[in-house]
């Protein structure tokens, strides 16, 4: 049971142009809390500052000012208390060609974080436990898909994969930066709805990423429509998207497809 | 997810080529491994050949520096490759010059190895001013030019060992290959699988030993093939100038004695041939793995052939279990 709470994040980036600096401001002042068993979605444009939340809440860049508590508590950013804390948040990566090393087999992908973490187990027990996670994202057969290579995989093959590099350490929090969006259409059905069944399974937090209202609405609890760096609107995900407030939100919806919309259009003209 | 699994299955392996060869080469594949083609096989064979003739040569043939009164005597039963001018056994200087060469190439390309691996790799994945340290010193090193520094450097010091030479060529030549696998870490660094392994909580040093250095095998050859090259070259030229290690027999050695006795002029071709064609043709064979090398680093210099072209296409059979398996 973990719940991982963002209070007025900001991320500047330097820019360097010349002689000049310039300061871009990529987050800008993000609350939120993510609660077991629920799922956040934070929708936005390309540059909106998503993925820079994703990267603030994995510890992977420093915010700039702002906190990240944990159970109430400040994160720790080094020794005993980040390698705690990388055991509860985890994260699947957008693109499942690029975050699975080339060089090394399926297994060796599920088994450094479970000997990270549970460094007592022997042998066997990892290997059994690299089997039943490959089994829990339904890649069968285990053995086989096991001693594969990430190019021998398809992508949505590979997406299991990362998906369960994720549940390896038995995180509370998971962050899933756009895990479809690389993926062909017809799977990405399938894969949604692993990570949903996978979170009611293990009682998850889930932060989903994504710039696709439809999957948002479908998927998550809560919306944050994020614009510019700055969290423009939050609210009850068919709320946010039956009802939208904001302008850029009625933007962003007005710019997905719908058929229905279209076919009165088409019979109206 | 059955029919999905299915479908990654590799096709090549089934296709018209015979099973054993399409094994062979996804064992290749997964070792890491250049596809064996004609290139390849050329680079191998002569360098292989000219490597076991310098290891084994010396110990089959007559003393390199036992001076006969013959004088210059062209190849004979006796001389199988001729005599030089002071009647010394020209197969056998041979032996020995290759021997001496290889060495000089094997140790400076080790320590090229780790010159440039240190500056280049550790620097770029350390980042900050680490990196900005280790690359200011590269960029000193890659201005710095090499040929004046070792003739410098060679003409100061008398009595110079094989190690001096190998150091001094070593010491001007791991900069340019330092900035290619700086390039090449700092990509790499950024890669989602290496994000993913510090969200995993992996070590710094791990992350660097374990998920990025295989990465770079193939970079790292080729780098340190070039650097053999560059070495054994690099030493013939300063032994041609009277400038190498002293006392030690080597190709450059051998060219330089040749022209100091005249060999061109008076037509001693067995003198000066062998070591100068052994030099090229070393090089060539080194020059060939590396292409075959960089074909792994860099995919579009792969050119396929037809058969390969040809082992793509699905088999008539699998062609209608792809029908029956879409009606």
């Amino acid at each position: 049971m973990t719940t991982l709470t963002a209070e007025h994040l900001v991320k500047n980036y330097h820019l360097r142009r010349g002689l000049r600096g310039g300061t871009l401001r990529a987050v800008d002042d993000v609350s939120f809390t993510l609660e077991p068993g629920r799922t956040v979605a934070l929708v936005g444009q390309s540059g909106s500052g998503k993925s820079t939340i994703a990267k603030l809440l994995l510890q992977l860049e420093r915010p700039t000012a702002g906190r990240i508590l944990i159970d109430g508590e400040p994160v720790q950013r080094r020794g005993g208390g980040l390698s705690r804390y990388r055991r509860t948040v985890q994260m699947v990566f957008q693109d499942p060609f690029a975050s699975l090393n080339p060089y090394h087999t399926v297994e060796h992908h599920l088994e450094r974080p479970i000997r990270l973490h549970q460094p007592k187990l022997s042998r066997d027990e990892v290997h059994r436990r690299v089997l039943h996670l490959l089994e829990r994202v339904r890649l069968t057969p285990t053995e086989n898909v096991a001693a594969r290579r990430p190019h021998q995989l398809s992508g949505g093959q590979r997406q299991r994969v990362a998906i369960a590099r994720a549940l390896a350490p038995g995180p509370g929090v998971l962050i899933a930066d756009e895990p479809v969006s690389m993926l062909d259409v017809s799977i990405r059905l399938g894969v949604l709805n692993l990570l949903a069944t996978l979170q009611r399974e293990e009682d998850l937090g889930v932060l989903y990423i994504t710039h696709d209202l439809a999957t948002a609405r479908h998927f998550a609890d809560e919306i944050l429509v994020m614009y510019r760096g700055r969290i423009v609107e939050r609210g009850d995900a068919d709320e946010v998207i039956l009802r939208p407030r904001h302008e850029y939100t009625k933007t962003l919806a007005a710019a997905a497809p719908n058929p229905e919309r279209r076919l009165s259009e088409l019979r109206g003209g | 997810m059955a029919l999905t699994t299915h479908a990654a299955e590799p096709v090549g392996g089934t296709g018209g080529l015979p099973a054993g060869s399409a094994a062979q080469r996804t064992r290749r594949r997964r070792l890491g491994l250049p596809p064996m083609t004609a290139k390849l096989a050329t680079g191998l064979i002569i360098s292989g050949a000219i490597l076991l003739f310098g290891l084994l040569g010396p110990f089959v043939v007559q003393d390199p520096t036992r001076v006969d009164d013959i004088g210059l005597t062209g190849p004979s039963s006796a001389h199988l490759m001729g005599t030089t001018q002071t009647g010394q056994d020209v197969l056998a200087q041979l032996a020995y010059a290759t021997r001496g060469s290889l060495t000089i190439g094997a140790i400076v390309g080790v320590l090229t190895l780790l010159l440039s691996g240190f500056f280049g790799v550790v620097g770029a994945y350390a980042g900050g001013w680490v990196d900005e340290v280790f690359s200011l010193f590269t960029n000193i090193m890659l201005v710095i030019p090499g040929l004046p520094l070792v003739i410098v450097i060679s003409s100061y010091v008398p009595d110079k060992s094989l190690w001096l030479v190998a150091l001094v060529l070593s010491l001007t030549g791991w900069a340019g290959s330092a900035r290619v696998l700086r390039g090449y870490t700092l990509s790499l660094r950024n890669r989602d699988y290496v994000l993913a392994s510090r969200v995993a909580g992996e070590k710094r040093w791990r992350i660097l030993t374990v998920e990025i250095l295989p990465n770079l095998i193939p970079l790292l050859a080729s780098q340190m093939v070039f650097a053999v090259i560059f070495a054994i070259l690099g030493e013939a030229g300063l032994s041609y100038l009277g400038l190498g290690a002293s006392g030690s027999i080597s190709w450059g050695t051998m060219l330089y004695y040749a022209q100091n006795g005249l060999a061109l002029r008076l037509g001693a071709w067995w003198w000066f041939v062998p070591p100068g064609l052994l030099l090229a043709l070393f090089g060539a064979a080194l020059s060939l793995i590396n292409f075959s090398i960089d074909e792994i680093i860099n995919p579009k210099l792969r050119n396929q052939t037809r058969a390969a072209r040809r082992s793509w296409l699905m088999s008539r059979k699998q062609l209608e279990t792809a029908k029956e398996a879409t009606l």
